[in-house]
Protein backbone atom coordinates (compact mmCIF):
# COMPACT_ATOMS: atom_id res chain seq x y z
CA UNK A 1 0.00 0.00 0.00
CA UNK A 2 1.48 3.36 -1.05
CA UNK A 3 1.55 6.53 1.06
CA UNK A 4 -1.08 8.01 -1.21
CA UNK A 5 -3.36 5.02 -0.76
CA UNK A 6 -2.99 5.30 3.02
CA UNK A 7 -3.73 9.05 2.85
CA UNK A 8 -6.84 8.43 0.72
CA UNK A 9 -8.04 5.81 3.19
CA UNK A 10 -7.52 8.24 6.08
CA UNK A 11 -9.37 10.94 4.15
CA UNK A 12 -12.38 8.63 3.83
CA UNK A 13 -12.28 7.90 7.56
CA UNK A 14 -11.98 11.60 8.40
CA UNK A 15 -14.99 12.37 6.22
CA UNK A 16 -17.08 9.65 7.83
CA UNK A 17 -16.07 10.27 11.45
CA UNK A 18 -15.58 14.04 11.55
CA UNK A 19 -17.17 15.40 8.39
CA UNK A 20 -13.85 16.56 6.93
CA UNK A 21 -13.89 17.41 3.21
CA UNK A 22 -11.62 14.72 1.61
CA UNK A 23 -9.95 17.34 -0.58
CA UNK A 24 -8.77 19.10 2.61
CA UNK A 25 -7.18 15.97 4.13
CA UNK A 26 -3.68 16.59 2.79
CA UNK A 27 -0.45 15.40 4.43
CA UNK A 28 0.59 18.79 5.77
CA UNK A 29 -2.78 19.49 7.46
CA UNK A 30 -3.01 19.46 11.27
CA UNK A 31 -5.88 17.39 12.65
CA UNK A 32 -6.82 19.91 15.33
CA UNK A 33 -5.75 23.27 13.84
CA UNK A 34 -6.67 22.81 10.17
CA UNK A 35 -9.28 20.05 10.07
CA UNK A 36 -11.10 20.83 13.35
CA UNK A 37 -10.89 17.21 14.57
CA UNK A 38 -11.38 17.28 18.36
CA UNK A 39 -9.67 14.88 20.79
CA UNK A 40 -12.56 12.41 20.93
CA UNK A 41 -13.04 12.39 17.15
CA UNK A 42 -9.31 11.69 16.94
CA UNK A 43 -9.88 8.54 18.98
CA UNK A 44 -12.65 7.51 16.59
CA UNK A 45 -10.36 8.14 13.62
CA UNK A 46 -7.63 6.04 15.24
CA UNK A 47 -9.98 3.15 16.00
CA UNK A 48 -11.30 3.18 12.42
CA UNK A 49 -7.75 3.39 11.04
CA UNK A 50 -6.67 0.40 13.15
CA UNK A 51 -9.45 -1.70 11.63
CA UNK A 52 -8.93 -0.51 8.08
CA UNK A 53 -5.14 -0.74 7.95
CA UNK A 54 -4.77 -3.69 10.36
CA UNK A 55 -2.33 -1.89 12.66
CA UNK A 56 -2.19 -1.04 16.38
CA UNK A 57 -1.99 2.63 17.30
CA UNK A 58 -1.41 2.82 21.10
CA UNK A 59 -2.96 5.66 23.17
CA UNK A 60 0.54 7.00 23.93
CA UNK A 61 1.23 7.32 20.21
CA UNK A 62 -1.96 9.22 19.35
CA UNK A 63 -0.71 12.50 20.85
CA UNK A 64 2.30 12.42 18.49
CA UNK A 65 0.10 12.28 15.41
CA UNK A 66 -0.30 16.01 14.78
CA UNK A 67 -0.76 16.00 11.01
CA UNK A 68 -2.29 13.69 8.42
CA UNK A 69 1.29 13.03 7.24
CA UNK A 70 2.31 11.91 10.78
CA UNK A 71 -0.53 9.37 10.75
CA UNK A 72 0.34 8.17 7.24
CA UNK A 73 3.99 7.68 8.30
CA UNK A 74 3.02 5.80 11.46
CA UNK A 75 0.68 3.48 9.55
CA UNK A 76 3.23 2.95 6.75
CA UNK A 77 5.92 1.95 9.29
CA UNK A 78 3.55 -0.20 11.32
CA UNK A 79 2.50 -2.14 8.22
CA UNK A 80 6.08 -2.66 7.00
CA UNK B 1 -31.02 -23.61 56.73
CA UNK B 2 -32.53 -20.54 55.10
CA UNK B 3 -33.74 -21.00 51.59
CA UNK B 4 -33.85 -18.27 49.00
CA UNK B 5 -36.09 -17.50 46.06
CA UNK B 6 -35.75 -18.09 42.35
CA UNK B 7 -35.15 -14.43 41.54
CA UNK B 8 -35.99 -10.82 42.29
CA UNK B 9 -37.88 -7.98 40.62
CA UNK B 10 -37.95 -4.20 40.74
CA UNK B 11 -41.19 -2.95 42.32
CA UNK B 12 -40.37 0.70 42.96
CA UNK B 13 -38.12 3.44 41.61
CA UNK B 14 -37.24 6.96 42.69
CA UNK B 15 -34.82 9.80 42.18
CA UNK B 16 -33.72 13.13 43.55
CA UNK B 17 -31.94 16.05 41.93
CA UNK B 18 -30.91 19.30 43.62
CA UNK B 19 -32.80 22.42 42.51
CA UNK B 20 -29.66 24.44 41.66
CA UNK B 21 -29.10 24.36 37.87
CA UNK B 22 -25.64 25.02 36.43
CA UNK B 23 -25.87 25.78 32.69
CA UNK B 24 -23.11 25.86 30.10
CA UNK B 25 -23.49 29.65 30.06
CA UNK B 26 -22.84 29.70 33.83
CA UNK B 27 -19.70 27.60 33.31
CA UNK B 28 -18.48 29.90 30.54
CA UNK B 29 -18.20 32.62 33.22
CA UNK B 30 -16.01 30.34 35.38
CA UNK B 31 -13.64 28.70 32.87
CA UNK B 32 -12.62 29.21 29.23
CA UNK B 33 -15.42 27.29 27.53
CA UNK B 34 -18.73 27.80 25.75
CA UNK B 35 -22.00 26.04 25.06
CA UNK B 36 -21.02 24.88 21.56
CA UNK B 37 -17.71 23.40 22.78
CA UNK B 38 -19.39 21.47 25.60
CA UNK B 39 -22.39 20.24 23.58
CA UNK B 40 -20.26 19.05 20.66
CA UNK B 41 -17.85 17.11 22.89
CA UNK B 42 -20.02 15.67 25.63
CA UNK B 43 -23.63 16.54 24.81
CA UNK B 44 -24.36 18.19 28.17
CA UNK B 45 -26.46 21.38 28.34
CA UNK B 46 -26.91 21.71 32.10
CA UNK B 47 -26.37 19.84 35.36
CA UNK B 48 -27.69 20.01 38.93
CA UNK B 49 -25.41 20.97 41.82
CA UNK B 50 -26.11 20.20 45.48
CA UNK B 51 -25.62 23.44 47.41
CA UNK B 52 -27.30 22.39 50.63
CA UNK B 53 -27.84 18.64 50.25
CA UNK B 54 -25.41 15.99 51.47
CA UNK B 55 -24.90 12.61 49.80
CA UNK B 56 -27.11 11.03 52.49
CA UNK B 57 -29.84 13.70 52.01
CA UNK B 58 -30.10 12.95 48.29
CA UNK B 59 -29.92 9.17 48.82
CA UNK B 60 -32.69 9.30 51.41
CA UNK B 61 -34.95 11.40 49.17
CA UNK B 62 -34.55 8.98 46.25
CA UNK B 63 -35.07 5.96 48.54
CA UNK B 64 -38.24 7.50 50.02
CA UNK B 65 -39.72 7.94 46.55
CA UNK B 66 -38.81 4.37 45.56
CA UNK B 67 -40.30 2.98 48.76
CA UNK B 68 -43.49 4.97 48.23
CA UNK B 69 -43.83 3.71 44.63
CA UNK B 70 -43.22 0.11 45.73
CA UNK B 71 -46.17 0.05 48.13
CA UNK B 72 -43.88 -1.30 50.86
CA UNK B 73 -42.96 0.46 54.08
CA UNK B 74 -39.61 0.83 55.83
CA UNK B 75 -40.51 -2.06 58.14
CA UNK B 76 -40.52 -4.46 55.18
CA UNK B 77 -36.91 -3.69 54.19
CA UNK B 78 -34.07 -5.89 55.45
CA UNK B 79 -31.13 -4.81 53.27
CA UNK B 80 -29.96 -1.36 52.14
CA UNK B 81 -27.16 -1.10 49.56
CA UNK B 82 -25.82 2.30 48.48
CA UNK B 83 -23.47 2.80 45.53
CA UNK B 84 -21.33 5.91 45.86
CA UNK B 85 -17.73 7.12 45.63
CA UNK B 86 -18.30 10.64 46.91
CA UNK B 87 -19.38 10.21 50.54
CA UNK B 88 -16.90 12.23 52.58
CA UNK B 89 -17.58 10.61 55.99
CA UNK B 90 -15.75 7.30 56.36
CA UNK B 91 -18.16 6.13 59.05
CA UNK B 92 -21.10 5.83 59.23
CA UNK B 93 -21.60 4.63 55.69
CA UNK B 94 -24.40 6.21 53.66
CA UNK B 95 -26.55 3.06 53.81
CA UNK B 96 -26.70 3.21 57.63
CA UNK B 97 -27.73 6.87 57.55
CA UNK B 98 -30.40 6.21 54.90
CA UNK B 99 -31.72 3.25 56.93
CA UNK B 100 -31.89 5.37 60.08
CA UNK B 101 -33.74 8.19 58.34
CA UNK B 102 -36.18 5.87 56.59
CA UNK B 103 -36.82 4.04 59.86
CA UNK B 104 -35.67 0.63 58.67
CA UNK B 105 -35.29 -1.39 61.85
CA UNK B 106 -32.26 -3.67 61.49
CA UNK B 107 -31.16 -4.07 57.89
CA UNK B 108 -27.86 -5.23 56.50
CA UNK B 109 -26.55 -1.80 55.45
CA UNK B 110 -23.55 -1.39 53.18
CA UNK B 111 -21.96 0.99 50.68
CA UNK B 112 -20.44 -0.27 47.45
CA UNK B 113 -17.73 1.76 45.71
CA UNK B 114 -17.14 0.93 42.07
CA UNK B 115 -17.36 4.58 40.98
CA UNK B 116 -19.66 5.15 37.99
CA UNK B 117 -20.59 1.47 37.62
CA UNK B 118 -21.70 1.22 41.27
CA UNK B 119 -25.46 0.98 40.85
CA UNK B 120 -25.46 -2.21 38.77
CA UNK B 121 -22.99 -3.74 41.26
CA UNK B 122 -25.30 -2.76 44.13
CA UNK B 123 -28.36 -4.23 42.39
CA UNK B 124 -26.42 -7.48 41.91
CA UNK B 125 -25.41 -7.59 45.60
CA UNK B 126 -29.04 -7.12 46.68
CA UNK B 127 -30.35 -9.60 44.09
CA UNK B 128 -27.84 -12.22 45.19
CA UNK B 129 -28.64 -11.68 48.89
CA UNK B 130 -32.38 -12.12 48.33
CA UNK B 131 -31.94 -15.13 46.05
CA UNK B 132 -29.68 -16.75 48.64
CA UNK B 133 -32.20 -16.16 51.40
CA UNK B 134 -30.02 -13.69 53.32
CA UNK B 135 -32.61 -10.94 52.86
CA UNK B 136 -36.10 -10.54 51.43
CA UNK B 137 -36.61 -6.90 50.40
CA UNK B 138 -34.00 -4.34 49.40
CA UNK B 139 -33.56 -0.64 48.92
CA UNK B 140 -30.76 -0.01 46.41
CA UNK B 141 -29.48 3.53 45.86
CA UNK B 142 -26.96 5.17 43.52
CA UNK B 143 -25.95 8.60 44.78
CA UNK B 144 -23.16 11.03 44.04
CA UNK B 145 -22.03 14.54 44.93
CA UNK B 146 -19.04 14.94 42.65
CA UNK B 147 -19.26 18.73 42.91
CA UNK B 148 -17.26 18.27 46.15
CA UNK B 149 -14.45 16.71 44.09
CA UNK B 150 -14.59 18.88 40.97
CA UNK B 151 -11.76 21.26 40.08
CA UNK B 152 -13.83 24.28 39.03
CA UNK B 153 -10.78 25.81 37.30
CA UNK B 154 -10.24 22.81 34.96
CA UNK B 155 -12.42 23.12 31.88
CA UNK B 156 -11.81 19.52 30.81
CA UNK B 157 -13.57 18.13 33.92
CA UNK B 158 -15.66 20.99 35.36
CA UNK B 159 -18.15 20.75 32.50
CA UNK B 160 -18.82 17.03 32.99
CA UNK B 161 -20.26 16.29 36.38
CA UNK B 162 -23.50 16.77 38.28
CA UNK B 163 -25.08 15.69 41.57
CA UNK B 164 -28.10 13.50 42.23
CA UNK B 165 -29.52 10.16 43.34
CA UNK B 166 -31.69 7.32 42.11
CA UNK B 167 -33.07 4.24 43.83
CA UNK B 168 -35.04 1.04 43.35
CA UNK B 169 -36.81 -1.40 45.65
CA UNK B 170 -36.28 -5.12 45.01
CA UNK B 171 -38.29 -8.07 46.31
CA UNK B 172 -38.27 -11.80 45.64
CA UNK B 173 -40.48 -13.26 42.93
CA UNK B 174 -43.36 -15.62 43.74
CA UNK B 175 -43.06 -19.35 43.09
CA UNK B 176 -43.32 -19.92 39.33
CA UNK B 177 -42.85 -16.24 38.50
CA UNK B 178 -40.06 -15.31 36.06
CA UNK B 179 -37.19 -13.29 37.62
CA UNK B 180 -37.40 -9.56 36.89
CA UNK B 181 -33.67 -9.01 37.40
CA UNK B 182 -31.32 -10.83 35.05
CA UNK B 183 -27.85 -12.20 35.79
CA UNK B 184 -25.19 -9.54 36.27
CA UNK B 185 -22.34 -9.28 33.75
CA UNK B 186 -19.50 -7.56 35.56
CA UNK B 187 -15.76 -7.15 35.57
CA UNK B 188 -12.87 -4.73 35.54
CA UNK B 189 -9.72 -3.70 33.69
CA UNK B 190 -7.01 -3.60 36.38
CA UNK B 191 -4.29 -2.38 34.00
CA UNK B 192 -6.35 0.80 33.51
CA UNK B 193 -6.91 1.32 37.26
CA UNK B 194 -5.60 4.90 37.23
CA UNK B 195 -7.47 6.07 34.12
CA UNK B 196 -10.17 7.67 36.32
CA UNK B 197 -9.11 8.83 39.77
CA UNK B 198 -9.75 10.90 42.88
CA UNK B 199 -6.64 10.42 45.01
CA UNK B 200 -5.25 11.71 48.30
CA UNK B 201 -2.52 13.68 46.50
CA UNK B 202 -5.10 15.74 44.63
CA UNK B 203 -8.69 15.15 45.70
CA UNK B 204 -10.23 16.28 42.42
CA UNK B 205 -11.67 13.94 39.81
CA UNK B 206 -9.29 13.41 36.92
CA UNK B 207 -9.37 11.10 33.94
CA UNK B 208 -7.40 10.09 30.87
CA UNK B 209 -10.24 11.11 28.62
CA UNK B 210 -9.05 9.66 25.33
CA UNK B 211 -8.14 6.26 26.84
CA UNK B 212 -11.47 5.98 28.64
CA UNK B 213 -13.39 7.08 25.55
CA UNK B 214 -11.58 4.48 23.43
CA UNK B 215 -12.22 1.71 25.96
CA UNK B 216 -15.88 2.62 26.29
CA UNK B 217 -16.63 2.92 22.59
CA UNK B 218 -14.75 -0.22 21.52
CA UNK B 219 -15.27 -2.80 24.28
CA UNK B 220 -18.62 -2.16 25.96
CA UNK B 221 -21.13 -2.93 23.19
CA UNK B 222 -20.26 -6.68 23.15
CA UNK B 223 -20.50 -6.77 26.97
CA UNK B 224 -23.89 -5.07 26.87
CA UNK B 225 -25.03 -7.62 24.29
CA UNK B 226 -23.78 -10.42 26.54
CA UNK B 227 -25.86 -8.92 29.36
CA UNK B 228 -29.05 -9.28 27.31
CA UNK B 229 -28.07 -12.82 26.28
CA UNK B 230 -27.47 -13.76 29.94
CA UNK B 231 -31.13 -12.95 30.62
CA UNK B 232 -32.31 -14.78 27.45
CA UNK B 233 -33.51 -11.48 25.97
CA UNK B 234 -33.04 -10.87 22.24
CA UNK B 235 -31.42 -7.52 21.56
CA UNK B 236 -34.32 -6.46 19.32
CA UNK B 237 -36.76 -7.13 22.19
CA UNK B 238 -35.03 -4.73 24.59
CA UNK B 239 -37.49 -1.90 25.33
CA UNK B 240 -35.04 0.58 26.79
CA UNK B 241 -31.31 0.93 27.32
CA UNK B 242 -29.84 2.88 30.21
CA UNK B 243 -26.09 3.21 29.89
CA UNK B 244 -24.05 5.10 32.46
CA UNK B 245 -24.55 8.71 31.42
CA UNK B 246 -20.87 9.53 30.88
CA UNK B 247 -20.85 11.36 27.57
CA UNK B 248 -23.52 11.56 24.87
CA UNK B 249 -20.99 10.54 22.22
CA UNK B 250 -20.12 7.39 24.17
CA UNK B 251 -23.82 6.59 24.67
CA UNK B 252 -24.61 7.07 20.98
CA UNK B 253 -21.47 5.16 19.95
CA UNK B 254 -22.25 2.10 22.08
CA UNK B 255 -25.94 2.21 21.16
CA UNK B 256 -25.06 2.12 17.46
CA UNK B 257 -22.76 -0.88 17.92
CA UNK B 258 -25.24 -2.63 20.21
CA UNK B 259 -28.02 -2.48 17.62
CA UNK B 260 -30.96 -2.36 20.05
CA UNK B 261 -33.00 -0.74 17.32
CA UNK B 262 -36.39 -0.92 19.03
CA UNK B 263 -35.20 0.46 22.37
CA UNK B 264 -35.55 3.90 23.89
CA UNK B 265 -31.98 5.05 24.66
CA UNK B 266 -31.68 7.08 27.88
CA UNK B 267 -30.08 10.48 27.27
CA UNK B 268 -30.55 12.05 30.68
CA UNK B 269 -26.97 13.31 30.48
CA UNK B 270 -28.17 16.29 28.42
CA UNK B 271 -29.93 17.83 31.43
CA UNK B 272 -28.12 16.15 34.33
CA UNK B 273 -24.47 15.74 33.35
CA UNK B 274 -22.43 12.74 34.47
CA UNK B 275 -23.70 11.83 37.95
CA UNK B 276 -21.46 8.74 38.30
CA UNK B 277 -23.16 5.98 40.34
CA UNK B 278 -26.42 7.96 40.34
CA UNK B 279 -26.71 8.25 36.57
CA UNK B 280 -28.28 4.86 35.78
CA UNK B 281 -31.01 4.85 38.48
CA UNK B 282 -31.65 8.57 37.94
CA UNK B 283 -32.18 8.16 34.20
CA UNK B 284 -34.14 4.93 34.79
CA UNK B 285 -36.52 6.47 37.31
CA UNK B 286 -37.19 9.55 35.16
CA UNK B 287 -37.77 7.33 32.11
CA UNK B 288 -40.27 5.09 33.90
CA UNK B 289 -42.05 8.04 35.51
CA UNK B 290 -42.43 9.68 32.10
CA UNK B 291 -44.12 6.52 30.82
CA UNK B 292 -41.48 5.91 28.15
CA UNK B 293 -41.28 2.15 28.84
CA UNK B 294 -44.26 -0.23 29.05
CA UNK B 295 -44.64 -2.30 32.21
CA UNK B 296 -42.90 -5.66 31.86
CA UNK B 297 -40.57 -4.53 29.06
CA UNK B 298 -36.91 -5.56 29.41
CA UNK B 299 -34.62 -2.65 30.24
CA UNK B 300 -30.89 -3.08 29.71
CA UNK B 301 -28.84 -1.36 32.41
CA UNK B 302 -25.13 -1.08 31.72
CA UNK B 303 -22.75 0.99 33.83
CA UNK B 304 -19.01 1.56 33.52
CA UNK B 305 -16.37 3.80 35.01
CA UNK B 306 -13.42 4.21 37.35
CA UNK B 307 -11.43 1.10 38.16
CA UNK B 308 -12.00 0.61 35.29
CA UNK B 309 -15.12 -1.34 36.20
CA UNK B 310 -18.34 -2.33 34.48
CA UNK B 311 -21.58 -4.08 35.38
CA UNK B 312 -24.97 -4.52 33.82
CA UNK B 313 -28.18 -6.49 34.00
CA UNK B 314 -31.59 -6.71 32.38
CA UNK B 315 -34.49 -5.63 34.59
CA UNK B 316 -38.20 -5.85 33.83
CA UNK B 317 -39.94 -2.47 33.94
CA UNK B 318 -42.23 -2.42 37.03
Amino acid sequence: MTREEIREGLAEILEEVAGVNPEEALEEKSFTDDLDVDSLSMVEVVVAAEERFEVKIPDDEVQNLKTVGDAVSFIETARA
Amino acid sequence: MTTGVNGTKVIGFGHYQPSKVLTNEDLAKMVDTNDEWIVSRVGIKERRIAEHESVADMATAAAEMALSKSGLTAEDIDIVVVATCSAIDRVPNVASTVAARLGVASPAAMDVNTACSGFSHAVAVADHAIRAGSATKAVVVGVEKLSDFTDWTDRSTAVLFGDGAGAVVLTGVEDGEEPGVGPVVWGSVPEMSTAVRITAEDPHIKQDGQSVFRWATTTLAPLARKTAEAADVKIEDVGAVVFHQANLRIIEGIAKRLGADNAVIAKDIVGSGNTSAASVPLALSKMIEAGEVPSGAPILLFAFGGGLTYAGQIIRCP
